[in-house]
C-alpha cells in the first residue's frame, strides 16, 4: 500500500495541470487562508473585547462552545441548499464552504483571544493604568502583546482544523486537496485517496510549522523568556569565556 | 446494547409473524417455498425492490392482475437484487418489476449489448430456465444527460448529439466518477465526440446536481431518467441515439410456470402503455407529492383502461 501511494505521488503527471497536486494545494490554501482571515477578523476583536471588559463572557463562551459541536458536512449541505439558489456561479459553492470553515475556526481563535487577555498579569495591567494609560491604550500596548502567545496558538489550532476540513469543499464540486479523496473514493482508486490524505496531513504540518515560526518572530521575547534566559546568558558567556581561550590558543 | 438487540429481535420476529400470517391464508409458507409453482397455482406473489419506483411498478402489476381476476399477493420492498432473485428462484415470490440492462449484467457476466433490443435479446437468453421475462416497456430508468427547458429551447436540443457545436462552451455536471468512467466524460467524447469546457463533479443524481442545473452552475447534468425532479422542474432529458448508456427498460421478470395467457396479456398491456415520461410522472406523484403508491397505480390503470 505504501509503495502504491509513493508511486502515485512520484508520478509527475499527478503534480501538474489543471487538476494536478500543485494547483489543488494552491486552491486548498486559498480556501483555508480566506476562512482563517475572516474568522480572525470576527473572533479576535470580539475576544479582546470580552477579555478586556468581561462583558458578554457567559453568553459568548457558551455559544461558541456549542458552535464547536456543529457537524461541518451537515452545515455545508444546509448552507448549499439554502444559500445556493440565492447566489450564482462559483460563489454559490464558495460561500457555503467559507461559512462552514469560518464557523469551525471561530471557537478556537475566540477562546485564545479572550483567555489571553484575561490571563494577563494583573500587575502589568495595574502598572499601565498607573502610568496613566486609558482603557484602549492598556489593551493595545499591554494586554494585546501579552495575550499574543495565546491568540496565536488559537489561530494555529484553528488553521489545523481548517486545513483538515477544507477537504469538504470537494464534496460540493470545488477544488482543493479533497478532490483526490472524493474522486479517488468514487472510483475506488485507493492510492489516489490515500495520497490525498497524506498530502492534507503534510500540508497541515507545514502550515503549522510556518505559523510556529511566525509566532516565534512576533511574540515579544520578554514574554517567552527566550530573551531573558537564553540570549542574555549566551551574550554573557560569549563575552567572558571564549575570548581568553582564543588568546591562549594564539 | 443487549436490550436494544432484544427489542430489535422482538420487533423483527413480530414483523415476520405478521408477514407470515398474511401469506398463510391458504397454505404453509415453508411448504410453498419447498415446492415452487405447486401451491396456490392461481396466486401470483408480486415482489419489489426497496425503492419507490420498484414498489410503484409492483403495485401497477398487482392492480392489473387482480382486475383480470388473478389472485394476487404483495411482498414489496424486499431489498436489493441479491435478495429478491433468490426469493424468485425458491418460489417465495413469482413476479417482480426489473430493468433490462442491470438484470442482464446480473445474469450474464459478459453482457455487451447497449441498445434496447440488443439488451432485451441478450437478457432473454441469459435468464435462468425457471424464470422468464415478458414484453419490455419503453420506460427506462437509466443515466441521462439533462438540460433545462430554457437551454433546450434556446439551442433546440433533442438528443446528446445536438450538443455538438455547443459543448465546448458548456459546463457538464455529474458524479465524481464520471470524470474517468467509460459511460461518463470519456464516453461522451468517444461516442458523441463531445468535449465540454469543464466538468464539475457533483453527486450521483442527487440534490446538488439538481440545484446546480437549476441555478446555472452547470449547463447539462447527469440525472436518472425517471428522477422526480426532472418532472418537477421541467428539465429536458436528451435522447441517447447512440446508446452510450445501456438500455434499462422496465420489464416483468416472472416464474415461467406461473405464466398463462391472462397474466402475460395483462402485464404486456402495461408495458405497452408505459414510457419514461409517464413513469417519471408517476414516481413524482409518489415521491414529491407523497401520494399513496396504491392510489397512483390505480389511477394509472383506470386511465389506461387496464384496471
Amino acid at each position: 500500500m505504501i509503495n502504491r501511494i509513493l508511486t502515485w505521488l512520484a508520478d509527475g503527471a499527478h503534480w501538474h495541470g489543471d487538476d494536478g497536486i500543485l494547483r489543488r494545494v494552491v486552491e486548498h490554501l486559498e480556501y483555508s487562508l480566506t476562512a482563517l482571515l475572516i474568522a480572525s477578523l470576527i473572533a479576535i476583536p470580539l475576544g479582546l473585547y470580552i477579555g478586556h471588559t468581561g462583558r458578554g463572557r457567559f453568553l459568548v463562551v457558551n455559544a461558541v462552545g456549542a458552535a464547536r459541536a456543529i457537524p461541518s458536512l451537515g452545515l455545508l449541505f444546509l448552507a448549499v441548499l439554502w444559500l445556493g439558489p440565492k447566489l450564482s456561479g462559483d460563489i454559490a459553492f464558495l460561500a457555503p464552504t467559507g461559512l462552514v470553515l469560518v464557523v469551525l475556526a471561530i471557537p478556537s481563535i475566540l477562546s485564545g483571544a479572550y483567555a489571553g487577555v484575561e490571563g494577563v498579569d494583573p500587575a502589568a495591567r495595574d502598572a499601565a493604568i498607573g502610568m496613566g494609560m486609558r482603557g484602549t491604550e492598556v489593551l493595545r500596548h499591554v494586554e494585546f502583546p501579552c495575550a499574543l502567545p495565546l491568540i496565536l496558538s488559537g489561530i494555529r489550532s484553528a488553521m489545523l482544523q481548517i486545513i483538515a476540513t477544507a477537504t469538504i469543499a470537494a464534496v460540493v464540486s470545488l477544488g482543493g486537496l479533497g478532490r483526490f479523496l472524493i474522486d479517488g473514493l468514487a472510483v475506488r482508486d485507493t492510492p489516489q485517496t490515500a495520497s490525498g490524505a497524506v498530502l492534507v496531513a503534510v500540508l497541515a504540518l507545514i502550515v503549522d510549522l510556518v505559523l510556529a515560526l511566525i509566532q516565534r518572530l512576533v511574540v515579544s521575547p520578554g514574554l517567552t523568556g527566550r530573551y531573558g534566559k537564553v540570549s542574555l546568558m549566551d551574550a554573557e558567556t560569549e563575552a567572558t569565556s571564549p575570548a581568553p581561550a582564543l588568546q591562549h590558543s594564539v | 446494547m443487549n436490550r436494544t438487540r432484544f427489542a430489535f429481535a422482538l420487533t423483527a420476529s413480530a414483523a415476520m409473524l405478521a408477514v407470515a400470517s398474511c401469506g398463510t391464508s391458504s397454505s404453509d409458507p415453508l411448504a410453498s417455498a419447498g415446492s415452487p409453482g405447486q401451491s396456490g397455482a392461481g396466486t401470483i406473489v408480486v415482489g419489489s425492490a426497496n425503492f419507490p419506483e420498484s414498489a410503484l411498478l409492483a403495485e401497477i402489476y398487482a392492480g392489473a392482475l387482480s382486475a383480470k381476476g388473478v389472485k394476487v399477493e404483495k411482498k414489496l420492498n424486499i431489498g436489493s437484487r441479491e435478495a429478491y432473485i433468490p426469493a424468485l428462484k425458491d418460489g417465495s415470490i413469482d413476479l417482480i418489476p426489473e430493468y433490462t440492462g442491470v438484470l442482464d449484467q446480473y445474469f450474464n457476466k459478459n453482457a455487451k449489448a447497449t441498445n434496447a433490443a440488443g439488451v432485451y435479446a441478450e437478457l432473454k437468453a441469459a435468464v435462468p430456465a425457471t424464470l422468464t421475462i415478458l414484453d419490455k416497456s419503453a420506460a427506462e430508468d437509466k443515466d441521462a444527460v439533462v438540460v433545462t427547458k430554457a437551454t433546450a429551447t434556446r439551442l433546440s436540443l433533442k438528443s446528446i448529439a445536438d450538443l455538438g457545436p455547443f459543448a465546448k462552451d458548456m459546463t457538464l455536471g455529474g458524479p465524481p466518477e464520471w470524470k474517468t468512467r467509460p459511460t461518463g466524460v470519456p464516453g461522451l467524447k468517444k461516442v458523441y465526440n463531445l468535449e465540454f469546457k469543464t466538468f464539475r463533479p457533483l453527486d450521483a443524481g442527487g440534490p446538488l446536481s439538481v440545484q446546480a442545473l437549476k441555478n446555472g452552475q452547470v449547463d447539462a447534468v447527469n440525472l436518472f431518467t425517471t428522477d422526480p425532479s426532472v418532472a418537477a422542474n421541467g428539465f429536458v432529458i436528451l435522447d441517447d441515439p447512440k446508446s452510450l448508456f445501456a438500455a434499462q427498460n422496465v420489464v416483468p421478470l416472472i416464474t415461467k410456470s406461473k405464466v398463462n395467457a391472462t397474466i402475460s396479456a395483462a402485464l404486456n398491456a402495461i408495458s405497452a402503455k408505459l414510457d419514461t415520461a409517464t413513469l417519471g410522472g408517476l414516481v413524482k406523484e409518489v415521491v414529491v407529492d407523497k401520494k399513496d403508491a396504491v392510489v397512483v397505480a390505480k389511477e394509472f390503470l383506470t386511465k389506461n383502461g387496464l384496471g
